[in-house]
């Protein structure tokens, strides 16, 4: 695959600016984490990236931090009551699957079509798979507000209570997020994706929340808990992989970590204290704006295998850096969002333990 | 914050205090040895499982830590009406 004593010698060499940075990047993508259950990792690994980080050192690096962030996020999500671990460890097995398929996809594609033909195919991954999730739960998430019935206890989708109609003999399941057994045949083929979109993209939750909420009927609190489960299993195997060809940097790892820590527990506090809404809000939002960012790559790339007309140098690097900052502007916006709805929810809270002190 | 009428929840002074030693001293010896360190990490096979025990180790003290600290400040879940 690649020298492995080469590996070594491509780890950065890390600045106090530099390690600033990548604390403030991994504080805000486990914010968005800590709430939605995944993202992150597409600003992380091309903040790593314009680091001068080998693109598969900056993979390994981000997965390697993944891991123990999922944990420590969905261990204090559980004690909330959101995480449905049985339902995690299965969706996580099978997209371990997923992620080793689609790796190899990829580097096939690699084989193929050179890099330009690999990044192209993930952008397009992205656009088409934002495009039409995004606009889903966008949708969902407009109608509740529409029909008045944000505090109203949230309904099972038509396709989900359909899949929990199905009765497949020695396949059924039990689930304790939704109360009732599905069949498994179900849920693998939904694993996979997620694992094989986190291969593509690197954020396997863009399908693994929402296909837990409208095609398992999973509510979506617990839905964004449990894909740290997922997240978990995935990202363990996922740096198991890279460590044993060596390309795990273990000190970008650990400081984004450092980072991520502080942010996945707030992000984790945050949905304590809001409607489950706000979970398809901020996924919405984030999906659809790093849609745009993703889609400002297609021509660059599209020139590059001299499929349209040659783009100069600079408008090609112009394009690259206005889609990295459209993408930071997703993180941000998300991260505002969840800072407003947490901020919001400790004020009243701290308001309503003051009037139960004072009433008693 | 309080946990309920009359009753004050003490703050996690102690464990911030030790997770984030903890978390320090891991820190700082991971950035003091780095040399070794990578060059160890990245020779793969078996030595794969030095950067995920790593990283479980790392989790269990910074993880500690964090929680407590938001704690410290007051940032905390909210508590389910009685």
């Amino acid at each position: 695959m690649h020298d492995i004593a080469a590996a070594a010698s491509n780890f950065i060499h890390l600045d106090t600016g530099t390690v600033i940075y990548l604390f403030i990047v991994g504080f805000v993508g486990g914010l968005v984490s800590g709430f939605i259950g995944s993202g992150g990792a597409f600003v992380l690994t091309p903040a790593m990236m314009n680091l001068g980080v080998p693109a598969l050192v900056a993979v390994a690096s981000n997965m390697c931090h993944k891991f123990p962030k999922a944990l420590i996020g969905s261990m204090k999500r559980y004690r909330y009551g959101q995480v449905d671990v049985k339902m995690g460890v299965m969706l996580g097995i099978s997209a371990e699957a997923g992620v080793l398929y689609g790796a190899h996809i990829q580097e096939k594609i690699k084989a193929a079509f050179g890099d330009a033909g690999s990044n192209l195919y993930v952008s397009v991954a992205f656009v088409l798979v934002l495009g039409i999730v995004g606009m889903v739960v966008l949708k969902d998430a407009l109608k509740t507000y529409k029909t008045g019935s944000v505090d109203a206890e949230e309904q099972t989708p038509a396709l989900a209570k359909w899949v929990q109609s199905i009765n497949i003999p020695y396949t059924m399941m039990y689930f304790p997020s939704i109360k009732t057994r599905i069949s498994v045949l179900f849920t693998v083929p939904l694993g996979f994706a997620t694992g094989m979109l986190a291969a593509t993209i690197a954020v396997g939750g863009f399908a693994g929340v929402p296909s837990m909420i409208y095609v398992l009927g999973v509510p979506g609190l617990m839905a964004s808990a449990t894909e740290l489960v997922i997240a978990f299993v995935m990202g363990t195997g996922g740096t198991l992989k890279y460590a044993l060809s060596g390309l795990v940097d273990i000190r970008l790892a650990m400081i984004i970590l450092a980072g991520s820590l502080f942010g996945i527990q707030l992000g984790a506090i945050g949905t304590t204290y809001v409607k489950p809404v706000m979970i398809k809000v901020v996924m919405a939002t984030i999906m659809l704006i790093v849609l745009v960012s993703r889609s400002l790559m297609i021509p660059v790339y599209l020139s590059k295998l001299k499929l349209i007309g040659e783009m100069s140098e600079q408008t090609m690097s112009l394009m690259k850096n206005a889609s990295f900052a459209i993408m930071i502007l997703a993180l941000a916006i998300g991260s505002f969002i969840i800072f407003s709805a947490l901020l919001k929810g400790l004020k009243s809270e701290r308001r309503r333990l003051r009037h139960e002190h004072h009433a008693a | 914050m309080s946990d309920g009428p009359g009753k004050m929840k003490k703050k996690p002074y102690v464990k911030s205090l030790v997770s984030g030693v903890a978390s320090v001293v891991l820190y700082y010896m991971l950035f003091l040895n780095e040399g070794i360190i990578n060059a160890n990490f990245a020779r793969g096979k078996f030595y794969a499982l030095l950067p995920i025990a790593t990283a479980f180790l790392f989790s269990i003290a910074h993880g500690t830590f964090t929680g407590a600290f938001w704690e410290l400040f007051g940032i905390e879940a909210k508590k389910q009406k009685r």
